[in-house]
């Protein structure tokens, strides 16, 4: 550790330009409204998907509480489908997709790249406006009696059955798939156009590799969710047989559309989370990551091979065996990129001194939890295994590890290891290692029981359950306690940490990367002047060796 | 929390390119970009991949209707006998008039031709309006017959069994040229905004992206319609 203090570095003139950055750069609603900074814009999406954290929580929560006997006694069945269709909807449009990409990637993509902002503010801005009248549309939705036909909309159930309120929810999914279109949009062009002289390609960040493979993801499969919704409207209000068997449509036709965007779209919110576990082990192992070219290609590899595997959700519904075939084959190959980077992770922790601070222990839960949600999903990727857990609590619990053990790790993560430089204050550590302690041991209780009674039989989606399936479903409700104090300790801790937490300089975990060469906060253009890059990514080496060097000649 | 140096403080001096002579800052230079050309550079791109964006969005569409298309040849022969060849021909050339002066338009704003530019952007939305207008005539001579798909689906084929693939037919066509439409109106607001402009005077040889990409837009929407035709008129 050195004595530069955040007020004689050099770099940064003490007190006029390091007072002034994007949070007090401008006062009032309006000047947070009509942004079109994108740190701003990243905040104001934190707000947004943070709440629809909760609302999708408390669905969750609800649900746990039904299940914790096998009588269906505290919600009726129709509250039950309609619980568990908003809690998918919910998790999956509003808070899992936009998470990572739109608050973190918003915040830190154009200042990895050393840009003084996405390559399109205003559409960035209207990228937002977009996701909250999606939002709107899902408020209305769960107001006015909530929606019943399952996240998956599978027809001809939801265009000619359910009576609940599907029209007005996938108007909703509809609408918020443009956002994140022009997000990824933005990201792309960004990476391609804006990048700091000096950083070529592969001295990109690896969370820049992952943005722009998860933007990739994005722009290539979102579209086709969108004409998939509408032609589903249509059928919906015009009581037309695009899909339905009666009326000479094809159902199944439904859900290879749907799952040509709604596969990928695992690996839209899995890749972001990918992006932050790359930096994070770089920073708290202060190595360059091991295979960096390998890791940066795995995630283009991902993103690929992620377009060919969407007919394994469809194993039982009608397609030919020789399709099925092909599909669950194909769907091995995604799990040697996936390997490429948690070994190199691995690898890039062997014999480093790791440091334990809380992203870190995150990042430890991510690759464990990630490792496990990935490998069982080699289990239902097999054509045999899958014939005879589909549709059961097995299923359930391996997208939640991949979803919750990865995705929101990796977002926890995210979100501190760069609170310091998003708000300008570290956050109390001790209360960040307990909470993180309780998430791991929360979300474990709460899912690994259900891998075990969805083996023994235990379908998805029903509110009440044979009675010897109780004692691992009471392990599942108490387990889902646990993870729901893991998850409000960091909301209040983060708000406390504010107004009390201490100032962070402009590198508190002594990185390398673009986004610590800046103030905490970071100016409203980013950096005080242009940077240019002349180093590799993570080159700890030389910044270490570099840094004993000042401490010598001081 | 002691604070650590970072790599950029570390780093030898950069020579940093000359600055005295560049900026001559035009006045559509926003702050974010470097110069005239990374904007230039950054917007088309962007248009691109918007493009790309489209496609798969009306592949979508496209891949349902080649496998309704499969299952039903017969009613998808006879549902096309319903639409007016001559009429979707006729279109079709005053669409790809209004590409041509769309792309004339394009060039009148490289060369700061201000007139000549605000003309051929006039002449593009009055193209494209009779476009749409004519799709309007034909979407109600549909209707009259009762080939609007669903409740209104009055139509009964002399082959009755066909009857029902007819619909899906029409289905496909309203709802693939409805989003045609939907894009050429679209198109057309934007035209409007960029009359406006045009007339103003914005655009010459340094700040001529915004019509460039309009122009992408429009000659999309134009090729999709090159693939509208033949599928829902001709087959």
């Amino acid at each position: 550790m050195t004595t530069t203090t955040y007020d004689d570095d050099p770099q940064i003139e003490p007190t006029a330009t390091a007072k002034r950055n994007y949070l007090n750069d401008e006062y009032g609603v309006l000047s947070w409204l009509l942004t079109k900074d994108h740190k701003r814009i990243a905040i104001l999406y934190l707000f947004s998907v943070t709440i629809f954290f909760f609302v999708g929580g408390i669905f969750a929560f609800l649900m746990r509480l039904e299940l914790l006997t096998p009588e269906g006694d505290l919600l009726t069945s129709d509250t039950y489908n309609k619980f568990f269709t908003l809690h998918g909807i919910v998790m999956i449009f509003f808070f899992l997709i936009p998470a990572i990409p739109a608050v973190i990637g918003n915040f830190i993509l154009p200042i990895m790249l050393g840009a003084k902002d996405l390559a399109f503010p205003k559409l960035n801005l209207l990228s937002w406006y977009i996701y909250m009248a999606g939002g709107i549309f899902g408020v209305v939705v769960i107001i006015t009696g909530g929606v019943d036909t399952g996240w998956t909309f599978y027809t001809p159930f939801s265009t000619q059955y359910s009576n609940t309120k599907v029209f007005l929810t996938t108007a909703g999914a509809f609408i918020t798939g443009f956002s994140s279109i022009l997000t990824a949009l933005n990201f792309l062009v960004t990476t391609h156009r804006m990048r700091a002289t000096g950083l070529t390609w592969f001295r990109l960040p690896l969370f820049v590799w992952s943005m722009y493979a998860t933007s990739i993801v994005i722009m290539l499969a979102t579209p086709v969710l969108a004409i998939t919704l509408v032609l589903l409207m249509v059928e919906r209000v015009l009581k037309v047989g695009i899909f339905d068997p009666a009326l000479g449509g094809d159902p199944v036709l439904y859900q290879h559309l749907f799952w040509f965007y709604s596969h990928p779209a695992v690996y839209i919110m899995i890749l972001p989370g990918m992006a932050i576990i790359s930096e994070c082990v770089a920073a708290f192992t202060r190595k360059k990551i091991f295979g960096y070219k390998f890791v940066a290609f795995s995630s283009l590899a991902i993103a690929f091979l992620g377009f060919l595997v969407w007919a394994h959700h469809m194993f039982v519904a009608g397609i030919s065996v020789y399709a099925a075939l092909i599909f669950s084959f194909l769907t091995m190959f995604v799990a040697v990129p996936s390997a490429i980077k948690v070994f190199n992770w691995t690898a890039t922790m062997y014999k480093a001194s790791v440091s334990w601070a809380t992203p870190m222990l995150y990042v430890l839960g991510f690759i464990g939890l990630f490792t496990i949600g990935g490998v069982t999903g080699l289990f239902l990727g097999a054509l045999g295994v899958d014939v005879h857990v589909h549709d059961s609590y097995f299923v359930v619990a391996h997208f939640h590890y991949v979803m919750v053990g990865g995705t929101i790790m990796a977002f926890l993560a995210g979100i501190h290891y760069w609170w310091p430089k998003i708000t300008g204050r570290m956050y109390p550590e001790w209360w960040a290692r307990l909470s993180a302690l309780l998430v791991f041991i929360g979300f474990n209780l709460t899912f690994f029981p259900q891998f075990l009674v969805g083996y023994v039989g235990m379908p998805r989606r029903y509110h009440a359950y044979a009675p010897e399936f109780q004692v691992l479903n009471v392990l599942s409700t108490a387990g889902a306690t646990v993870l729901a104090v893991g998850y409000v300790l960091p909301m209040i801790y983060l708000i406390w940490s504010l107004k009390f937490g201490p100032k962070a300089g402009v590198n508190p975990w002594g990185a390398v990367g673009l986004e610590w060469t800046t103030s905490s906060p970071p100016p409203k253009e980013n950096f005080h002047e242009t940077p240019v890059v002349s180093w590799e990514a993570y080159d700890y080496p030389a910044f270490l060796k570099a840094m004993r060097e000042t401490q010598h000649a001081q | 929390m002691p604070n650590n140096p970072t790599l950029h403080d570390l780093a030898l001096p950069t020579e940093l390119p000359d600055d005295d002579s560049k900026h001559h800052h035009h006045p559509f230079l926003q702050h974010h970009f470097e110069d005239m050309g990374q904007q230039h550079e950054a917007s088309t791109l962007g248009m691109w991949f918007f493009v790309a964006q489209e496609i798969l969005f009306f592949g979508g569409i496209f891949v349902a209707y080649f496998v309704y298309r499969s299952m039903y040849p017969e009613a998808w022969a006879a549902g096309a006998t319903h639409q007016s060849w001559q009429i979707g021909a006729a279109n079709t050339i005053v669409l790809i008039g209004s590409s041509l002066t769309m792309a004339l338009a394009v060039w009148g704003a490289q060369a700061a031709k201000r007139k000549f530019t605000t003309l051929m952007l006039v002449l593009t939305l009055l193209l494209g309006g009779i476009f749409v207008g004519v799709k309007g005539y034909e979407y109600y001579d549909h209707i009259h017959h009762g080939l609007f798909p669903g409740q209104a689906f009055t139509y009964v084929d002399a082959n009755p069994a066909l009857t029902r693939g007819i619909e899906l037919f029409m289905v496909f066509y309203f709802s693939m040229t409805g989003l045609h439409a939907l894009h050429m109106i679209i198109g057309a607001g934007l035209l409007l905004y960029f009359i406006r402009r045009a007339w103003r005077g914005d655009f010459g040889p340094e700040y001529y992206s915004p019509i460039e990409i309009m122009g992408l837009y429009w000659h999309f929407v134009d090729i999709v319609w090159i693939f509208l035709f033949p599928l829902l008129y001709l087959v």
